[in-house]
């Protein structure tokens, strides 16, 4: 009986280290860039520079990418995940809530979990999920009706599900998750229907909140004296993507959305912290360590829920731990990432609601007249869709929106519970009056609108200066992610759906596919069996290129 | 109007018992009286919408797959009353419901019943008389196709007395170099053989353009392949301002509006 016993903890023993080798870890996300082959997290990477060390598709051989496989959706809608690959397995999310296990080489299906969304689930801006996060071999998903889902990565199926927000009063999560040692951590959507917003971290292993830090403070909270009354209790300030991680500090960085209701700020006199603002965030304790904002009393809704991208440069001749930020609001930022000192600003697209920022970083507000228009329009100068920062280039690189503005108007606005509570809206500037603008996605494969309302640009940003090295303009505007190489390519699409590869030194074009569909996800990069592939989004279709055999 | 609204051939229909009572649903403080809502409950219409409706169904009312509100297309509404209904209970398809006060519901009705436009100060004359303007003094057949006769060239206008609301009309024909939609303007391109193209946009990317151009055809152009492309901002249509009485433009206004494909 001994030798039986023996020989079974020995088996356990092995199985068990096979099975902890394929296991994502704490230290294995912490040095996701040592493991370019894996995509381990939304980002690429805790610093979010959506930056891969995979170079085997280069400049020289990038016009011999071919398809290699399709996955399509049949959910209708804008498909805005980033898919994750863990040891040639992609993790991928699909409308309403569903998640797929798929060879990462082959686009067959291991298994599919579908999640059955409450009928009470409302959100301002389409049925999105942005994707899954990974820890062990556990998969982590938010859902529209404000859950947050634990499931099984070999077989899919649920281990735990846990109720974040409210749905009837608006609450809902569509950010990918982040996992911060043994925490998965999220935030809430809703600043449209008057929520009070908040980011929780859980223990990864059951679900049980670790912390809980709104981003609205309440009586006694330091920020509470920027709000008057009682407005803080419908402030807004909702979380939209994935918040970045400095180890050596402890520091998530999370972008906050707009104050609620979004288009009348006189409804809520004061600064509105932390509304349009970056928090800092100690991901053990929950502690708010410092924060900046963006827009103070924000009445064009311009959340500044864009990816905060760290980068430790020497920035102007000091070594800085920076954070690189191209505000929805129409700025862009370069911030000391250890305190939030504003150490410069510029306008990176036309900007007539302030005239610049002040000493601190503060803008300086110049309110265009009603009926007029103004720049940036609702969606900004850039918008939640992922940033990328090449080391070896030094460039910040942003799917920027130009010649776009809209004119926006003031309504009372009475919150009712689980309404939309916004206070007005801003609809976009036409040369025409009554012409079709720009709108929230792109449903038609016939472009009405033109670029008289507004175009996209791929904005390479020197944070060194603001000035920009180069420009790749686009005729629709566009959503896209994008993804820089470290053999200096630079992969993005539009609405119009090219998919391009750019040369990321130069923004030479290199190579593009017509794939059709509005490209509004991030492309992300992997390596199955020593071949590496791209992976990008184009309307239903999850599409991926690799070198021809 | 000339034509026969469906609310009328329902209402019909439900006199003689072939429609089940309506069921009791929240009030509307006005009656069906198509093409003539209140000014002051559009305006509430249009502000109630652009709280409660515009994230889901867009700015222009066609967001939702098979609904076009500005153009009077719905799924599961013929009158005033179904509109209110819907509303009031949200639909199977995802809808939630909306608890509106009266005065915002007869509002939201009126605003949708008005195709989106609160400008309603439009002067709407005769369509008789219009028609006769459109076929002999404006001459706008020389250029513009309807229901199957006429040039391609210019945009056909079978559907747009659904697509445009009155003012919009009113202002194309008084001052079309203003009003015309960016992508109606005239291009002008020359390809890199040398070649002169000249025509109206149908779409547009970074790489290419649909057109029909001059002789009706359409044509799909490389951008790479060309020298110039130049988009006019003049309208080749006169401005009927300076040939048209204001009742005229107002006769042609009302026949415009009665041009409805469906």
């Amino acid at each position: 009986m001994a030798k039986r016993q023996w020989l079974i903890a020995l088996w356990i023993l092995i199985a068990g280290s096979l099975t902890l080798d394929a296991q994502v870890t704490p230290d294995r996300l912490l040095r996701a860039a040592e493991e370019p082959q894996n995509w381990l997290t939304y980002s690429g990477g805790y610093a979010s520079q959506r930056h891969s060390l995979l170079t085997q598709i280069e400049p020289g051989n990038v016009k011999n990418l071919e398809l290699k496989w399709i996955l399509p959706n049949q959910a209708f809608g804008a498909w805005q995940s980033t898919p994750l690959v863990v040891n040639g397995i992609m993790y991928v999310t699909q409308r309403p809530n569903d998640v797929l296990a798929v060879d990462a080489k082959t686009g067959r299906v291991f298994w599919q979990y579908r999640y059955t969304v409450s009928p009470d689930a409302r959100v301002c801006c389409g049925a999105n999920n942005r994707g899954v996060a990974i820890l062990g071999d556990t998969l982590y998903t938010g859902t529209l009706d404000g859950h947050l889902v634990a499931l099984d990565a070999t077989n899919g199926h649920p281990l735990w599900n846990i109720a974040v927000g409210d749905p009837k009063l608006g609450y809902s999560i569509t950010m990918a998750p982040l996992i911060v040692k043994d925490k998965v951590l999220v935030g809430v959507g809703g600043g449209e229907y008057g929520i009070r917003g908040f980011v929780a971290a859980y223990d990864a292993r059951t679900g049980k909140q670790a912390w809980r830090t709104y981003t609205i403070p309440g009586p006694g909270e330091p920020g509470h004296e920027t709000w008057s009354g009682d407005a803080w209790k419908t402030g807004g300030g909702s979380i939209w993507v994935t918040p970045s991680y400095d180890p050596a500090l402890n520091l998530t960085y999370w972008g906050v959305g707009n104050p609620g209701p979004d288009w009348n700020a006189d409804l809520r006199p004061g600064d509105n912290l932390y509304t349009d603002a970056v928090m800092a965030i100690d991901a053990d304790t929950g502690q708010v360590k410092w924060h900046f904002q963006f827009s103070p009393n924000d009445t064009y809704d311009y959340d500044s829920v864009q990816i905060a991208v760290l980068a430790d440069l020497n920035w102007r001749g000091t070594p800085t731990k920076a954070m690189l930020w191209a505000n929805r609001n129409g700025f862009f930022y370069v911030l000391d990432r250890t305190n939030g000192r504003f150490l410069f600003g510029t306008p990176f697209v036309k900007v007539n609601w302030a005239s610049g920022l002040d000493a601190k970083g503060r803008p300086i507000p110049t309110p265009q007249p009603p009926g007029q228009p103004t720049y940036p329009g609702n969606q900004g100068g850039t918008n939640w869709f992922s940033p990328s920062f090449s080391p070896r280039t030094g460039l910040m690189y942003v799917s920027a929106w130009e010649g776009y503005a809209s004119i926006f108007r003031k309504e009372p606005a009475q919150y009712v519970p689980g309404r939309n509570f916004a206070g007005g809206g801003g609809n976009p500037f036409t040369p025409v009056p009554g012409a079709p603008g720009v709108r929230i996605g792109r449903t038609t494969p016939v472009n009405n609108w033109t670029d008289a309302v507004a175009h996209g640009t791929v904005m390479a940003i020197d944070p060194q200066t603001g000035q920009k090295k180069w420009t790749f303009r686009q005729y629709d505007v566009t959503d896209s992610g994008i993804l820089t190489t470290a053999s200096d390519l630079l992969f993005t699409g539009g609405r119009e759906g090219y998919f391009y590869a750019l040369d990321a030194r130069t923004g030479a074009e290199l190579w593009k596919a017509s794939l059709g569909g509005q490209i509004v996800n991030g492309p992300m990069t992997y390596s199955v069996s020593g071949k590496q592939y791209v992976a990008v989004i184009s309307g239903n279709s999850l599409i991926t290129f690799g070198l021809r055999d | 109007m000339l034509l026969l609204r469906p609310s009328l051939l329902i209402g019909s229909a439900a006199l003689l018992g072939l429609l089940p009572a309506r069921p009791a649903s929240a009030q509307l403080l006005s009656q069906d009286h198509p093409g003539q809502y209140r000014q002051e409950d559009i305006a509430v219409g249009s502000r109630v919408y652009g709280e409660q409706c515009n994230q889901c169904h867009g700015r222009d009312g066609d967001q939702i797959s098979g609904v076009d509100l500005r153009r009077g297309l719905f799924r599961r509404a013929a009158t005033d009353e179904d509109l209110a209904r819907v509303i009031g209970t949200g639909t199977p398809a995802g809808m939630p419901p909306f608890k509106l006060q009266p005065s915002e519901l007869t509002g939201i009705v009126a605003f949708i019943r008005a195709g989106f436009d609160t400008t309603a100060s439009v002067r709407v004359g005769d369509a008789e008389r219009g028609r006769a303007l459109f076929e002999g003094k404006g001459a706008c057949g020389t250029c513009h196709r309807v229901a199957g006769k006429g040039p391609r060239q210019a945009p056909d206008l079978s559907d747009i007395g659904i697509a445009r609301p009155p003012a919009s009309l009113e202002r194309s024909l008084r001052d079309p170099s203003s009003a015309m939609l960016p992508i109606n303007r005239p291009v002008r391109i020359v390809t890199k053989d040398g070649k002169t193209i000249r025509g109206r946009r149908l779409n547009e990317d970074t790489y290419t353009l649909q057109m029909v151009d001059e002789h009706e055809q359409l044509l799909s152009i490389a951008k790479s392949e060309t020298q110039s492309i130049e988009v006019e901002t003049k309208s080749p249509m006169p401005a009927y301002a300076n040939r048209l009485t204001a009742d005229e433009i107002a006769d042609l206004v009302a026949y415009l509006l009665t041009l409805r494909e469906h």
